[in-house]
């Protein structure tokens, strides 16, 4: 470690996380938990067709049932609120919770029935009766994107929501001047991190109150704020719980749509309204998809693998509507050249829709994919030379030394030394020794590949990409808070403002404001407010709560510290650069045995008014409410703007083989270096790792949401959408490495998606090592072990033939 | 219908539709709400309880087949107000979870494992575990929180100049 | 995802089981459930009636019958599983079972439940078909067998007759002292549905020559099948690999292997094959090492 051991009292020690205590006795706080006096439940009415017209809905079989309310179509809903907010300036494809005339993937939802019960509701779904009049659809996003396609949304023209290309540096030049050039195609299928909680939302409308409480699962950015749009409210009428459990997120669980429905169900009906998602809901219906990226990467290298140039077009299939998700084509512009030095880039951004399930916000929000082609693409370049990967990586890195670095979209990189993570995970296993295992596994018959990737992890969570894409979005700042206060007894409570899905939020704010304050974290209270009486907070997405949640809680903390000296000092009659604070206590720099402790401090703040400085405000509670550190900036013209703040990095090593005559894969040895700066709670950033290579391994293998020809998601369940068991995920071994951020109070950086950004990169580069012998690639995810058996069994006949040829007659 | 269950060493009287599972009727009719619905077509495991002693998915049977039978939930594993089992408290050591979704499942399942296998292996606990779904941890803190339980009831219950 | 309603009864012994079936076409026989709950919760299976045979004694069973193992229909998978009389007789099901699901699936399912199910990829319907299992059933008071190769005749579809309740299953016992067994499947994880598998049984003879082979192959179209012309060109050889290969491929060269998500149906022919010859080759291997007790 670069860092002293020593420096910190409490950050980066092996605590345990608080949150833990109530998930193993099952007392976790998750929305199905929640029971109100009176609630009721929605089931879902979808839509069986890919894209269809709805000519007329019968509710009365279904109202017969005993014990239904209410069933709530699209017409009702659209008429009684406002559309969903989008991300870009497309006001000719709405989104709604429920279909208005027009449905447009199958799964969509076209009435909701509330009852007694959520068997009752299911019982009287079936009883809907719709009738449906097909039209044509399109499920392929480069057909979608051509002329002459059918369209999605006639109202837009196209089905092109977004067709934007950024140059960045003298692009063509580099290209005519680079001895080399190379293509790549590379596939992400559509997957997302799918917790194993769904989406759940309870809404409850108080009307002598006027307040509409909300519990819900959520992840989302800005819901309470559009929750109330939607419902033509003030914010300042909408209650969210910020107290409830969620049960994993991983960036998918947005859930507006649910919400708004049950907000709006809730006013009409008079008694609570809950829905949660059943999982065939949410695979087909819900926030469940991801990204579906087709990426076309051109580079210009030279003979020292030196990459001068990239051309990316990257191509998204969004589904049949977009929130934000158009945004995860923009997010990746921050790391668009990975941890190397490429001089230009050409980046082209295209948003389709199609009649497929609406894509939501996945982990990384548009970076795990956009590594793949990277690392792919990097893989390649040294194939192309006969040189090593790692090489040909060190090569192109940034050095430690050349940091800040900006790259060519107007980034820069805060600090890293790629260099030397490398050299520890080499240190650690011997690649020689790898190389060996590979070779021996060679010749016993096996494929065998060694995969590597190395990549970066954007945090700190600025949303520029928003201006970037959308000019009529100027937000330029995406702020949190925190609020300390010492009370009465002298215990001290910390304050965050937003959900969490098992980051461990209040372990952070407890460690950091202990370690400010120099009291032990465990005797620190940290509480939730409500969106009503919270500071601002922009969800945890963006890999940004250790920089923006631990910063806004340092700089609180920090506050109140400086106050509490300057009470001490007061008291003893000195100035206040004489005052010495030290575990809590104030003493005099130059009599130490003169001081006033903790408890005589809350007491003069609490009481003694006639005690206290002037013009300082009683009590001991101060909030910080902080802004992005290196934000706050529009983009220039040509489309360069600082996006996240902070770097880390990731790198991975994996043995792989395959069995040559089932195509199955295995991972046999995983290795990540991993540099994500100060660490703050080493349990929870493991955990974080591990976690992220899982999904990254399930999105590299075994996870897709596939459609048939006729527009039928065919992994609607569990059965069919294959998540890693304990079986699919190796061992894996971490080699840590900190190198500090200077953007960040404790120079910390962001780990929340580590492990999914570089996995699926890595074990599509140790697949197509194994592949390389027989002189066969794939570049599509997720490589299904099938499709590998075909290929490979293709490719051996033809290594059959071509000896039979060569033996002669 | 009426049924009589043995829950978490009590017996209870409930009416209940055969249609209603078993998870639903612990965490609707007795308030267990410790077991969770993660996909209710028995692939993720987190509904898992103790059926008869052995660990089942309460989401794949109804309420009504368990007539006489005695189910263990996690709350029923928990020793009393503010306490953890070695087993739970060995889950916090190693951080065995995240979101806290799937723990009282796996906690379970290690329950059913070390009673059966006090010094399971690597491979033991992998196995045991791989019918439960964990979408946070990626797996190795859940195995490391069983191996470390396994260990410490091991040497629970004996004086420490007999443990080896 | 709650089920349809239902009604719900529990009869005393198979031939009232029997009669509840009799008396409504739309009653469904229920033990393990761990694929018919699934199938009721998504709606796709909605029972009138759920028949619960899980608690009549008589359908629970492991029986040493001499030349057979019975095992009744209600028996848990796991039971069947950690079995030493199964061990020690039919090696083969002590060996596939472990790959049915996860444990806890195995904790409630039950064989019968499964061979009833007759999905084309689940092991237990290739057990049956590889090793001549004889199904046992009860309708309108009258038992009668069918074999296990006249049994499964699509994707969940067999020759089960309507109102008739699968009472147990004999599998017979080889008493060789050179038998082996080899079993294979390919899935994408481990517990999954296989998209191919293969068993086989062998005896060999003193003089190492094979004298009896049972190949069986699942996963591959709409039901488990026999090699048996594979069988019939093995039978009296050395079971040397390239007779092996050929034979298999032989026996696998005219089927019309499924096609879906999962697999191609060149990949099924191809793996059926691979899987195929493996799994006699490891029969002849056991076979060769083996040291069963004659009976």
């Amino acid at each position: 470690m670069s860092e002293s051991p020593d420096r910190f009292r409490f950050v980066s020690t092996d605590r345990r996380v608080r949150e833990d205590r109530r998930f193993v006795v099952g007392k976790g706080n998750f929305v199905a938990d929640v029971n109100l006096h009176n609630m009721r439940h929605v089931a879902l009415v979808t839509c069986p067709y890919p894209a269809a017209h709805i000519k007329s809905i019968d509710k009365s079989a279904a109202l017969a049932v005993p014990g239904v309310h209410y069933v709530l179509d699209g017409r009702e809903l659209s008429e009684a609120t406002l559309p969903l907010m989008t991300g870009l300036d497309t006001p000719n494809v709405p989104r709604r919770p429920l279909v208005l005339d027009v449905a447009r993937y199958a799964g969509e939802w076209v009435a909701a029935v509330v009852a007694d019960t959520r068997a009752l509701a299911e019982d009287a779904a079936e009883k809907v009766k719709i009738a449906y009049e097909k039209l044509p659809f399109v499920l392929d996003a480069e057909l979608a994107a051509k002329a002459g396609s059918v369209l999605v949304h006639e109202a837009h023209g196209s089905n092109v929501l977004l067709d934007k290309t950024f140059v960045w540096g003298e692009v063509d030049k580099d290209f005519a001047d680079s001895p080399r050039h190379l293509s790549l195609r590379v596939k992400w299928g559509r997957s997302s991190t799918v917790p194993i909680e769904t989406f759940g939302v309870v809404a409850s409308w108080d009307p002598w109150r006027e307040i509409l409480d909300v519990y819900a699962s959520i992840q989302m950015p800005k819901y309470p704020e559009q929750i109330a749009n939607a419902l033509r409210l003030s914010a300042s009428s909408v209650r969210v719980h910020y107290d409830v459990d969620v049960g994993g997120s991983y960036g998918v669980k947005r859930g507006i749509k649910h919400s708004v429905l049950v907000a709006y169900l809730t006013r009409r009906l008079g008694f609570p309204v809950r829905l949660i998602e059943d999982r065939l809901e949410n695979m087909r219906g819900g926030d469940a998809h991801g990204p579906e990226r087709l990426f076309d990467v051109d580079v210009a290298f030279d003979g020292n693998g030196i990459v001068r140039s990239m051309k990316m077009r990257a191509l998204e299939n969004v589904g049949a509507y977009a929130g934000r998700s158009p945004f995860q084509l923009g997010k990746p512009i921050g790391a668009i050249v990975g941890p190397y030095k490429i001089k230009s880039v050409q980046y082209r951004a295209i948003a389709v829709v199609t009649n497929k399930t609406t894509q939501d916000a996945v982990r990384g929000f548009g970076q795990a994919p956009t590594n793949v082609a990277i690392e792919r693409t990097m893989d390649e370049v040294a194939n192309a030379l006969g040189l090593d990967p790692i090489e040909v990586r060190r090569r192109n890195m940034i050095r430690h030394e050349e940091f800040p670095y900006t790259i060519p979209s107007g980034t820069t990189y805060d600090s890293g030394d790629y260099h030397t993570v490398i050299d520890k995970v080499l240190a650690h296993t011997s690649y020689e020794g790898l190389k060996k295992e590979r070779d021996r596994l060679r010749s016993q018959g096996k494929l065998a590949g060694i995969g590597i990737a190395a990549c970066l992890e954007p945090s700190g969570g600025n949303a520029s990409f928003e201006p970037l894409l959308n000019p009529k979005n100027a937000t330029t700042t995406w702020m949190e808070s925190c609020r300390v206060s010492v009370d009465l007894t002298g215990a001290i409570t910390a304050t965050m403002h937003t959900s969490s899905a098992g980051q461990g939020h209040e372990t952070l704010v407890a460690t950091v404001v202990g370690e400010v304050l120099e009291r032990d974290p465990n005797s620190i209270r940290v509480v939730r407010a409500d969106s009503l009486n919270s500071l601002p907070s922009n969800s945890p997405v963006g890999s940004r709560m250790a920089i923006m949640l631990g910063g806004a809680a340092f700089h609180a903390a920090q506050k109140l510290k400086h106050k509490l000296t300057v009470i001490g000092a007061h008291d003893l009659g000195i100035p206040s650069d004489r005052a010495a604070y030290a575990a809590g206590d104030v003493h005099d720099r130059n009599a130490p045995q003169n001081m006033r402790p903790w408890a005589d401090l809350v007491l003069i703040a609490h009481r003694n008014f006639h005690r206290m400085p002037p013009d300082m405000e009683p009590g001991l509670s101060v909030s910080h409410v902080m802004q992005v550190p290196t934000g706050g900036g529009l983009p220039t013209a040509d489309g360069r703007i600082q996006m996240y703040p902070c770097f880390s990095f990731e790198f991975h090593m994996v043995l792989m083989t395959i069995d040559p005559d089932l195509g199955t894969p295995a991972i046999v040895t995983y290795r990540i270096g991993h540099d994500c700066g100060t660490v703050i709670n080493p349990k929870i950033v493991r955990g974080m790792t591990m976690g992220g290579i899982a999904h990254g391994i399930g999105a590299a293998l075994y996870e897709e949401f596939a459609y048939d020809g006729e527009g039928q998601l065919m992994a609607q369940s569990f059965m069919d959408y294959l998540l890693p068991s304990s079986h699919e995920v190796p061992p894996v071994e971490i080699i840590h490495h900190v190198t500090p951020s200077p953007h960040t109070v404790l120079g910390q950086k962001g780990s929340g998606e580590s492990g999914y950004l570089g996995a699926p990169a890595a074990v599509a580069n140790a697949i197509n090592d194994a592949l390389r012998p027989l002189g066969i690639s794939t570049n599509t995810l997720p490589i299904k072990l099938s499709v590998l058996g075909d290929m490979i069994a293709a490719a051996q006949q033809k290594v059959q033939a071509r000896a039979q040829a060569n033996k002669g007659p | 219908m009426r049924i009589e269950l043995n829950v978490n060493g009590s017996v209870r009287e409930l009416a209940v539709e055969p249609r209603t599972t078993l998870l639903d009727c612990l965490r609707d009719q007795l308030a267990l709400t410790g077991a969770h619905a993660g996909c209710e077509h028995g692939v993720c495991g987190a509904c898992t309880v103790l059926f008869d002693g052995v660990a089942v998915r309460s989401c794949l049977m109804f309420a009504v087949q368990a007539q006489g039978s005695t189910v263990t939930t996690i709350e029923g594993v928990t020793p009393g107000p503010g306490e953890l089992s070695p087993i739970q408290d060995a889950f916090c050591e190693t951080h065995g979870m995240q979101c806290g979704y799937c723990t009282p499942a796996m906690i379970l399942v290690a329950h059913a494992l070390l009673a059966n296998n006090p010094e399971p292996t690597r491979e033991d606990i992998v196995e045991a575990i791989s019918g439960n779904i964990c979408r946070c941890t990626g797996y190795a803190q859940i195995v490391e929180a069983i191996a470390l339980a396994a260990d410490r009831l091991r040497g629970a219950n004996r004086p420490s100049e007999l443990r080896k | 995802m709650k089920a349809a309603p239902f009604e719900y009864s529990r009869p005393a012994d198979v031939d009232e089981a029997c009669a509840m079936l009799a008396a409504d076409e739309s009653a469904r026989v229920i033990a393990g459930g761990q694929t018919l709950v699934a199938m009721m919760a998504m709606r796709l299976a909605r029972p009138t009636r759920l028949i619960d045979i899980n608690r009549i004694a008589a359908l629970s069973y492991i029986r040493d019958d001499g030349d057979t193992i019975a095992i009744g229909a209600t028996t848990r998978q796991c039971v069947v599983e950690h079995d030493p009389l199964v061990a020690a007789r039919v090696p083969l099901l002590t060996r596939a079972i472990p790959n049915i699901g996860h444990a806890a699936t195995r904790a409630r399912g039950t064989i019968g439940g499964s061979l009833a199910n007759a999905d084309p990829a689940a092991e237990l319907p290739l057990l049956a078909i590889t090793l001549d299992a004889s199904l046992s059933y009860r309708a309108y008071g009258q038992t009668a067998d069918i074999p296990a190769r006249d049994f499964f005749i699509g994707p969940m579809i067999t020759t089960l007759p309507a109102g008739a309740v699968l009472t147990g299953v004999r599998f017979p016992v080889w008493r060789g002292t050179k038998v082996g067994f080899g079993f294979h499947e390919v899935n994408t994880r481990r517990s999954d549905f296989a998209f191919v598998s293969a068993a086989a049984q062998v005896e060999l003879g003193d003089d190492g020559q094979c004298k009896r082979i049972a190949i069986g192959v699942g996963a591959a179209v709409d039901f488990p099948m026999r090699l048996e012309h594979a069988e019939q060109q093995l039978k009296g050889s050395a079971l040397a690999d390239a007779a092996v290969q050929a034979a298999v491929t032989d026996a696998l060269a005219d089927i019309d292997p499924l096609a879906d998500l999962h697999a191609s149906a060149e990949y099924r022919r191809r793996v059926a094959i691979n899987l195929a010859a493996r799994a006699v080759a490891d029969a002849r291997a056991h076979a060769q090492g083996s040291k069963n007790d004659a009976h």
